[in-house]
C-alpha cells in the first residue's frame, strides 16, 4: 500500500470526524451543566437541513452554516425548556427531540431532495503548515470548517478549565444545590449551555450538508448523533480526548467506502456496520473499567434540580 | 409576573386527571402543530381532515390503519415491558429487522411445511431474534452496568444493515431485477388475512399479546419484581431479587416481543423480506409505549390512534405534503405530552394578589 493511498484515507478519516467532534464538543458542554440531551442526532439533522437550505436561498455557505448554528440551538431549547423548566425526564425528551427533528427536518427538506448544493466549503492549504511531510496534507489541507473545530477544541478547552463560567457550569453540573447556595443561577447556567450543545451539534450537521457530502438527504446524519453522545463518555468529558475519538470513528466510517482501495474484500455492507459495533464495543469497555468513568461524570447528570427537594 | 404565580409539587393518583392531561397534551401538540402548517404555507384544518379522513373516512382507511397499528401494537408491548423495569429499550426497530430477518430464514429454507407448523416456527425464530438482539445490551447492563440506550440505538443500525447485506447479497431475489429483496415466500407462510383485506391475523395476535402482557406485567410475581427493581434496585436486592438475572431477561423478552412485530410485517404484508422494511414502527413504539403509560391495554388504542396518523401521513401527500408530517406530529405529541406531565406533579395556581395589585404593593 503507497504513501498516497494512506494519506487520502487518514484525510478522509478527519473529514468523516470532523461532524461527529462538533456535537461531540456541544454535548461535552451541555453535560458538563448537568443536562444529559439525547437529542443530539435530531438537532443535527435541523442543522444540516436548515444550513442546507440557507446556502440554498443565500448561495452563501457561510450564511448556511450560521443558520444552522442558531436553528440548532433554538432546537435545542425545546429540551431545555422540558427538562429545566418542567423538570421532565431528560432521556425521553432527548429521545422526543430526535424524532421530532427527524420528522422535522425530512419536512423542511422535502423540496430540496436531490439537488447539489450551489455553494459549499471547499479545502483551502494552509501556507507552511501544509507542507509538513504527512500530516501536513491531511491536517491542515482541509475545508474551513475543520480548521474552525480545531480553534473549537482550544476554545472549549479554555472555557471549560480556564474561565469563571467555566467553573460554574462545572459547579452547577457537579452540585446544582451548592451552586445554588452560593448564588450561581442554575436554570440560566443550564438553559445556556444545553443551547451551546445546540449550536454545536447544528454545525456539525451543517458540515455533512454543506462539506462533507453537499447535498440533503433524509436522515443522512445516520446515527452520527447518537455516536457523538457516546464519544463524550469515551472522552471522558474532556475536548481534547474527544478529537481523538471523533478522527477514530471518523476512520471507521470511511472504511465502509475505501475498503476496496484498502483491498479489504469484506462486503461493505458489513463495513459500515464497524463505527456502531466499535461504540458499542468502546461503552462495554469504559463501564467495565468503571473506575474513571465515575470520578469524569458530572455529579448529577440526567437529574432535573428542583429546589423544593434540596 | 413570576412572583403571582405559584407553584406547588403535588401527587397525582387521579387516573382521569392523567387522562386529561394527556388528552390536552395531545390538544396543544396539534395546535402547535396547525401553526407549523400555518407557516409553512398550508391550510392545517385541510391537512388534518385529510388525514382523519384517508385513516379512519373510509373502509379502505381503517383496513390500512389497522395494517399499521400492528407493528405498533406488538413493537409498543415490547417496549413497555422493558420501560416497567425502567430499561431503556430504544432498540425496538433493530429488533424488528432481526425479528424479520430469522422469520424470513425459516419461510425460505421451510417454504413445504404447511402453515400450522411454519407460522409457529417463523414467530419463535423472530421472537429469539429480537431477544438476541436486545440480550448483548442487556448483559452488557447487567454485568457492567453499560448505559442501555445508546446500545440498544446502535444495534438498530447493526439490524438494518444485516437485512441490506441479505437481501443485496446471498438472499436477493434472482428474478427480483436486482430489486433489494428475497423471493416471495411460499403461501404457507403467509399470516392469513380477512376477506379481500389487507388486514391480517396478527391483529388478533397482537390483541392476544396485550392482555396476556398485561396478566404477565400486573398479576405475576415476575411483573411485580421488574416494577420494584424499576422503580429500586437495591430494595430489589434486598428483597432477594435477582436483578441481574432480570435485566437480561426482561431486554432479552422486550425485544423478542419487538421481534415478532417484525415477523407479522414480512409474512402478514410485504411476503417477503425487503431493505428498510419498517419505517420507524420501533421508534412509534416507544412514543406509543409512553403515551399508554405502559398499559398494554391503553396501547391498543394509542396504537390505533397512532397507525392512523402514520395512514394520514400518506394521505396528504397527495396534496403536496410530505408523508413525515406523521413523524413531525409525533414528536410533537410527545414533547406536549411530557411538558403536560408537569401539572401531575405539580400545582400552579395563580396567587390572588394577583388580582388585587394594590394589596400585593402593601405586603411587599
Amino acid at each position: 500500500m503507497d504513501n498516497a493511498i494512506i494519506i487520502s484515507t487518514l484525510s478522509a478519516a478527519v473529514i468523516a470526524g470532523t461532524p461527529i467532534l462538533y456535537a461531540a464538543l456541544g454535548e461535552i458542554i451541555c453535560e458538563k451543566s448537568g443536562n444529559l440531551n439525547l437529542g443530539v442526532e435530531g438537532m443535527m439533522l435541523i442543522g444540516a437541513v436548515c444550513g442546507f437550505k440557507a446556502a440554498v436561498l443565500s448561495n452563501n455557505p457561510w450564511v448556511g452554516f450560521l443558520v444552522a448554528m442558531l436553528a440548532g440551538g433554538l432546537f435545542s431549547l425545546i429540551h431545555a425548556f422540558l427538562t429545566i423548566t418542567l423538570k421532565s425526564s431528560q432521556v425521553v425528551s432527548g429521545l422526543a427531540l430526535t424524532i421530532f427533528g427527524t420528522g422535522l427536518s425530512s419536512f423542511i427538506g422535502k423540496s430540496m431532495i436531490g439537488i447539489p448544493a450551489p455553494v459549499k466549503f471547499s479545502k483551502v492549504a494552509i501556507p507552511i503548515l501544509s507542507k509538513i511531510p504527512f500530516i501536513g496534507t491531511i491536517l491542515f489541507h482541509q475545508d474551513v470548517l475543520v480548521y474552525i473545530s480545531y480553534m473549537m477544541i482550544v476554545a472549549v478547552w479554555i472555557y471549560l478549565y480556564k474561565t469563571n463560567m467555566g467553573l460554574k457550569l462545572k459547579a452547577v453540573g457537579e452540585n446544582p444545590a451548592a451552586a445554588d447556595a452560593v448564588g450561581i443561577y442554575v436554570s440560566k447556567i443550564q438553559y445556556i449551555h444545553v443551547f451551546i450543545g445546540g449550536v454545536f451539534a447544528g454545525a456539525g450537521g451543517a458540515y455533512l450538508s454543506l462539506a462533507y457530502s453537499p447535498a440533503w438527504l433524509e436522515n443522512m446524519t445516520a446515527g452520527r448523533g447518537w455516536i457523538a453522545v457516546s464519544l463524550v463518555i469515551f472522552a471522558l468529558w474532556n475536548p481534547v480526548r474527544a478529537l481523538v475519538g471523533s478522527y477514530i470513528f471518523g476512520g471507521l466510517d470511511i472504511l465502509g467506502y475505501r475498503a476496496q482501495t484498502l483491498g479489504i474484500t469484506v462486503s461493505p455492507i458489513f463495513m459500515k456496520m464497524i463505527p456502531y459495533l466499535f461504540t458499542m464495543g468502546v461503552l462495554i469497555f469504559i463501564s467495565a473499567k468503571k473506575g474513571n468513568r465515575n470520578i469524569a461524570a458530572p455529579g448529577a447528570l440526567g437529574v432535573s434540580y428542583s429546589r423544593e427537594e434540596r | 409576573m413570576q412572583k403571582y404565580l405559584k407553584v406547588e409539587k403535588r401527587n397525582m393518583n387521579n387516573q382521569y386527571g392523567m387522562f386529561a392531561i394527556r388528552i390536552g397534551g395531545i390538544f396543544v401538540a396539534l395546535v402547535l402543530g396547525a401553526i407549523f402548517l400555518i407557516f409553512s404555507g398550508h391550510a392545517p384544518i385541510d391537512v388534518y381532515v385529510t388525514m382523519i379522513d384517508g385513516a379512519f373516512g373510509s373502509a379502505y382507511g381503517v383496513n390500512e390503519t389497522i395494517v399499521k397499528t400492528i407493528p405498533l401494537l406488538i413493537a409498543a408491548l415490547g417496549v413497555s415491558i422493558a420501560f416497567r423495569m425502567k430499561l431503556w429499550n430504544i432498540g425496538a426497530e433493530g429488533q424488528i429487522y432481526a425479528g424479520g430477518i430469522m422469520a424470513s430464514g425459516v419461510a425460505l429454507s421451510f417454504g413445504d411445511l404447511p402453515s400450522l407448523l411454519l407460522i409457529p416456527m417463523m414467530m419463535i425464530a423472530a421472537f429469539l431474534g429480537g431477544a438476541l438482539w436486545a440480550c448483548v445490551p442487556g448483559i452488557a447492563r447487567s454485568f457492567w452496568g453499560t448505559n442501555e440506550t445508546i446500545t440498544t440505538l446502535m444495534m438498530n443500525y447493526v439490524g438494518i444493515l444485516w437485512v441490506d447485506y441479505l437481501v443485496f447479497g446471498p438472499w436477493k431475489d434472482p428474478k427480483g431485477y436486482n430489486f433489494p429483496i428475497t423471493a416471495e415466500f411460499s403461501p404457507s407462510a403467509f399470516l392469513p388475512t380477512f376477506g379481500g383485506t389487507r388486514v391480517h391475523i396478527g391483529i388478533v395476535i397482537a390483541i392476544l399479546c396485550s392482555f396476556v402482557i398485561y396478566i404477565l406485567l400486573n398479576k405475576t410475581v415476575w411483573g411485580y419484581e421488574i416494577r420494584v427493581a424499576g422503580e429500586n434496585s437495591d430494595v430489589a436486592k434486598y428483597a432477594g431479587m435477582n436483578v441481574t438475572k432480570n435485566i437480561i431477561l426482561t431486554l432479552m423478552v422486550s425485544g423478542g416481543i419487538a421481534g415478532i412485530a417484525g415477523m407479522t410485517e414480512v409474512s402478514g404484508v410485504i411476503h417477503r423480506l425487503q431493505s428498510n422494511f419498517s419505517p420507524g414502527y420501533g421508534y412509534s413504539a416507544i412514543i406509543i409505549a409512553w403515551l399508554a403509560r405502559l398499559n398494554p391495554i391503553a396501547a391498543i388504542f394509542v396504537s390505533f390512534l397512532f397507525g392512523g396518523l402514520i395512514v394520514g401521513g400518506y394521505a396528504v401527500q397527495t396534496s403536496g405534503l410530505p408523508a413525515s408530517v406523521a413523524l413531525m406530529l409525533q414528536g410533537l405529541i410527545l414533547f406536549c405530552v411530557l411538558g403536560a406531565e408537569f401539572f401531575t406533579g405539580y400545582r400552579v395556581s395563580i396567587d390572588k394578589r394577583f388580582f388585587s395589585k394594590g394589596e400585593a404593593k402593601i405586603n411587599g
